[in-house]
């Protein structure tokens, strides 16, 4: 094969794995985690509460 | 039992203070060089060419990009990914040699370039020793992060991390491959690479310079501090790992749109046209992310500055990523290339987007490194938000006007075929658009300094803060 055939190919493979890339995250599978993990900025308890809790 | 139960906070602090300071440095030889456009006495040629405006231009592109914005990057990627790993950073040894490394490279600049002492390579112009303390830094940098995230105690990965993450990777990658040389001296060297290849080379780097240092490294900071600052997550995280990964495989091929109508091959040059056209997709996917993340809570935008500026950043995000793919259309580029509006739009982006997202975050980060939740004065923020929005306005209004009536004259030609115009006429009708820049320049100078006032006041008699590490949330096991 040529050289610029796998150019090609590899073009095509990295189109045909964003697609697939696309296809995941907005699958029902991946929703949850998705959620989740859009709240990880506010994983973060108040200073209050812990005091409390070291009490 | 954990060793360390203390977020390391101190070179966040260190480089959020000096990313305020190198602002108003980088800046304000902005406003000189615009100056010297206007009044060309203000090179100082009687002291020696050291002033002169190409002297000082890649001073200018060099303390805004990677002095300012760089000490952004690092202070918002080391908070950031603390935070959202749950865990102080790894190697702090290494995080402190990112400071001072960075800061002494920043110092090599400012000393070097004045002095004459370059590559010729736009926003790569430091020659080859500073290149390698630059990939020195940034490996310590990248092993810093990378490690942080390896033993973070959030299964996840967050959105902004992976964003913070590619602009290390790739701006590694872009640095080490743009800056292969032959020294011949010390402070003399000459590109490994040749003709249209260097050219070539040169774009493939300037692009990612501008599509990974100024937008994913800040497109980390939108995905963590807008969320933050309106209280809200992200509009939609499947957008955003969409956005994400839209952004990674097409930033890389937009390069030669900097190079049409040059020695780069025809099929070269329309090749990066159509990547800059498709990469308005990811680039609007990823600003109406971070815009709609306010749906619900507008009234926010009312009376929070600090949330103005973020917003506002990004509509100017969205405006310089429509205006880019434009530009970049082959027919369009005839009339706007080597003209202001190139100028225009480089600063719609980076006073609209890049500063105005990082003033926005430190806004919020700085007061939090010394154990407050705001900074000294709100009504200081909001008067630097109107201050700058309206010198951005004037300097990216005049620069259009100015940019498009250049390619006019340019291009004008008689019945007989021969130009309308002399150059210089196009360069004297340019006058009063530089006078209204440097107002406009001057504005957003003038806003820095309010900033840094309001830091001043903001940090005087403050403790540095100490905060526990949070143990890892049952919710993300």
């Amino acid at each position: 094969m040529d050289v610029n055939d796998w150019r090609a190919l590899v073009t095509v493979l990295a189109f045909v794995s964003f697609l697939g890339i696309v296809g995941w995250a907005y699958s029902q599978r991946a929703k949850k985690r998705f959620d989740e993990a859009a709240q990880i900025p506010f994983l973060e308890e108040p200073p209050q509460a812990e005091q409390q809790k070291r009490e | 039992m954990e060793v360390q139960t203390t977020y390391n906070y101190k070179v966040v602090r260190q480089f959020a203070i000096m990313a305020v300071i190198w602002a108003i440095v980088g800046m304000a030889v902005g406003v000189l060089i615009a100056a010297q456009l206007v009044w060309p006495q203000l090179n100082f040629s009687e002291l020696g060419e050291w002033f002169h405006f190409g002297r000082l231009r890649p001073l200018h592109t060099n303390a805004v990009i990677f002095a300012f914005g760089g000490c952004a990057l690092f202070a918002t990627s080391y908070y950031v990914v603390q935070r959202t790993c749950h865990t102080p950073l790894f190697a702090p040894g290494l995080a402190t040699f990112t400071f001072w490394g960075w800061q002494a490279i920043i110092v090599l600049a400012a000393i070097t370039l004045p002095l004459g002492i370059t590559s010729g390579k736009e926003y790569a112009e430091l020659e080859w020793p500073i290149d390698i303390l630059i990939a020195a830094v940034w490996v310590a940098y990248a092993i810093v992060f990378f490690g942080t995230i390896a033993k973070r105690k959030v299964s996840h990965i967050y959105v902004a991390n992976w964003f913070y993450g590619a602009f290390i990777i790739a701006v590694a990658i872009l640095h080490i491959v743009n800056s292969g040389a032959m020294p011949v001296s010390f402070w003399k060297s000459y590109s490994f690479y040749a003709g249209a290849q260097d050219a070539m080379v040169q774009w493939w780097y300037g692009h990612n310079a501008v599509g990974f240092f100024l937008t994913a490294g800040f497109l980390g900071m939108m995905y963590y501090f807008v969320p933050k600052q309106a209280g809200r997550p992200v509009y939609s995280y499947r957008l955003s790992v969409v956005h994400f990964w839209a952004l990674i495989f097409t930033y890389m091929w937009a390069g030669p749109h900097h190079l049409h109508y040059t020695a780069l091959p025809d099929w070269t040059q329309s090749l990066g046209m159509l990547f800059s056209l498709i990469l308005l997709a990811p680039s609007w996917g990823g600003m109406i992310n971070g815009i709609m993340t306010l749906s619900g809570v507008w009234y926010k935008l009312r009376d929070d500055p600090i949330l103005k500026f973020l917003i506002v950043s990004l509509s100017f995000y969205g405006m310089s990523t429509f205006e880019g793919p434009m530009m970049s259309v082959k027919t369009v580029n005839a009339l706007s290339h080597y003209t202001d509006w190139t100028v225009g739009h480089v600063h719609s982006g980076a006073l609209g987007w890049v500063a105005m997202v990082s003033i926005g975050s430190l806004y919020y980060l700085i007061p939090r490194m010394y154990g407050k939740t705001e900074m000294w004065s709100k009504d200081l923020v909001t008067l630097h938000f109107w201050i700058a929005t309206i010198g951005i306005v004037l300097y990216i209004a005049s620069m259009w006007i100015s940019g498009v009536m250049q390619g006019l004259m340019w291009r004008a030609t008689n019945a007989d075929g021969t130009l309308t115009y002399a150059f210089i006429e196009s360069v004297k009708a340019s006058y009063p658009f530089w006078i209204i820049r440097v107002l406009g320049g001057l504005l957003f100078v003038v806003g820095m300094v309010i900033m840094l006032y309001n830091v001043i006041k903001t940090i005087a008699g403050a403790q540095p803060a100490e905060e526990r590490v949070l143990p890892a949330p049952a919710a993300a096991h």
